[in-house]
């Protein structure tokens, strides 16, 4: 992470805190449709079980840590949740929506930061926010005025001409949730989003997550290998070798457990001699 | 969420959506290709190579009969020139195929694949997407061959359009078909050796079929069975203002049948779905 993006972190930019989307009001009750419902999801590649039995939910404006070692069938769990597979067992709804009968209406309401990096890196940053734009529909003019918004919420507004290539690894990941917003969903799903970043540039990510949670009413599921990055107030689930070991509020899955902190608890419902390799 | 909000969620898409879509796609691929000036310049300079020095040589050892559409003795160059032009789209059909491949190992392509909107639409406007990038490099064509006394009637240029934007299609689905099927981008040099050079070596873009009936019967009729040597045809026959009916119907039915195929190996609980997830992911 180079001195700009220091100096021009998320919890600095200064609309990021108070900017909830104008026609979206957030909602808090924790009753309603829940944002992600996975029931009895299974996977196999061939004879490889993936997930087996996989089944939590995400609440609306919550934040969920989906904590597994690399392998656990994290990914593969949200290529299924993307439709970027085909569920082969069980179901998988957002806001009700079954992902298999109603893909549309369920891919409208998430926005999706993947593992890898997928932004073009010779386009622009304003030109890739278009493309993603076009791609849901949004009109040029209103997808310009929105990129505008987004970049300036995460302090790469004088980036907008810049080749994404330019960019460092943080800016590129921070420019992908702008993008992954860009279309106002109520679900975020991040795969692994802070692999290979320094420690700064994670936690100022994870602070922007945050604050979408607080300020927006936004769902996310958060999907990592590292312990220090879940807060005792998130929702946990913990996958393992496919399969959910725990799931609930921190507290709760700790009491469950009977662990002191979130490495002790994966240590004891894993087996794991040691619980993450990069905590 | 509201109950409200839910129901507006449940709304179709507007057609001004599904044409802002379109834009949004076409716009990305020909920033792509802009972007990429080499390849503009490659995909210009291969068929000017066949018709600058291989069709100078071979004018005087292939004598061309009078053949519909033509209507008199024509040169070697005039005759090739439509073949060159599928070769254009050929190749452009393939390298779209090998930017699929890409975008999948890179990643890029999972930002297509889960846009909300259909992905046979999906797919369909980037297959519309890679025809236009060829279209640009066939009239870009088209106009030096001019200065080579490749002149075809002028409103020509406008009956061809249809027709190359239909083979256009046909080749792209089919580029888009085996893309589906190559697992690593390294795999990609047996297309240009089991698609590409088959395809335009086996068809009626170098020689007329009847000369080629004349050396080998067997391939005059692996010729007629080669959806290139339709696109070819097709093309020649638009280029002079003529509809050759039997190209047309091949060339549609190849082309419906090449994008079919690609949607279902796209479709995620099919073609996708029997691969793992990328190198890292689990």
């Amino acid at each position: 992470m180079g001195r700009d993006d220091i100096a021009m972190t998320l919890s600095d930019a200064p609309s990021a805190a108070a900017a909830p989307l104008p026609d979206k009001p957030v909602e808090r009750d924790t009753a309603a449709i829940p944002a992600l419902s996975i029931s009895a999801v299974s996977h196999s590649y061939g004879t490889r079980r993936a997930l087996i039995d996989v089944d939590f939910t995400v609440a609306p404006a919550s934040f969920t840590a989906l904590l597994g070692l690399n392998g656990a069938g994290k990914s593969t769990l949200f290529s299924l949740v993307t439709r970027l597979f085909g569920i082969q067992a069980g179901g998988i709804r957002i806001f009700g929506h079954d992902i298999r009968q109603t893909p549309s209406e369920a891919l409208r309401l998430m926005g999706v930061v993947f593992q890898p990096r997928t932004l073009d890196l010779d386009l622009s940053v304003m030109q890739n926010l278009l493309y993603h734009a076009a791609l849901h529909g949004i009109s040029r003019r209103e997808a310009r005025s929105r990129g505008d918004e987004v970049l300036s919420r995460i302090g790469l507004a004088d980036r907008a001409g810049s080749k994404v290539r330019d960019l460092s690894g943080g800016q590129m990941r921070r420019l992908e949730i702008a993008r992954a917003l860009l279309h106002r969903p109520r679900l975020l799903l991040l795969d692994e989003a802070t692999v290979g970043l320094d420690v700064k540039a994670r936690a100022d990510i994870l602070h922007h997550v945050r604050h979408l949670v607080a300020e927006q009413g936004i769902g996310v599921l958060w999907a990592t290998h590292l312990f220090d990055e879940i807060t005792p107030s998130d929702n946990l689930v913990i996958l393992h070798q496919g399969r959910v070991l725990a799931s609930g509020e921190v507290t709760q899955v700790l009491e469950n457990s009977g662990a002191r902190d979130v490495n002790s608890a994966f240590t004891r419902l894993t087996g794991a001699r040691s619980g993450s390799p990069e905590s | 969420m509201s109950s409200a909000t839910l129901e507006q969620s449940r709304r179709g898409f507007s057609l001004a959506e599904y044409i802002t879509c379109l834009n949004g796609i076409v716009w990305r691929e020909a920033l792509r290709f802009l972007h990429q000036r080499e390849r503009f310049v490659s995909a210009l300079v291969r068929p000017l190579v066949w018709l600058f020095i291989f069709a100078a040589g071979f004018r005087q050892v292939l004598g061309i009969s009078i053949i519909p559409p033509y209507e008199t003795y024509i040169l070697y160059e005039v005759y090739i020139a439509p073949g060159l032009m599928a070769m254009i789209q050929l190749f452009n059909g393939m390298q779209s195929s090998l930017s699929m491949v890409y975008d999948r190992e890179m990643g890029n392509m999972r930002t297509l694949l889960v846009s909300p909107l259909p992905r046979w639409y999906l797919l369909f406007c980037k297959l519309l997407a890679g025809t236009a990038v060829s279209l640009l490099q066939v009239y870009a064509f088209l106009l030096i061959a001019w200065f080579w006394d490749i002149t075809p009637p002028p409103i020509g240029y406008l009956t061809v359009l249809p027709a190359l934007i239909l083979c256009g299609l046909m080749l792209g689905s089919l580029g888009m078909l085996i893309s589906s099927g190559i697992k690593q981008l390294e795999n990609f040099a047996g297309v240009m050796n089991f698609v590409i050079f088959p395809m335009f070596f086996a068809s009626s873009a170098l020689y007329p079929l009847w000369r080629v009936r004349e050396g080998s019967p067997m391939l005059y009729y692996v010729c007629q069975f080669n959806p290139f040597t339709h696109a070819v045809e097709l093309i020649r026959f638009a280029l002079y203002g003529q509809v050759n009916w039997i190209s047309l119907a091949v060339v549609g039915g190849c082309t419906a049948a090449f994008m079919i195929g690609a949607i279902f190996a796209y479709d995620p609980s099919r073609g996708l779905a029997r691969r793992g997830p990328a190198g890292g992911e689990t």
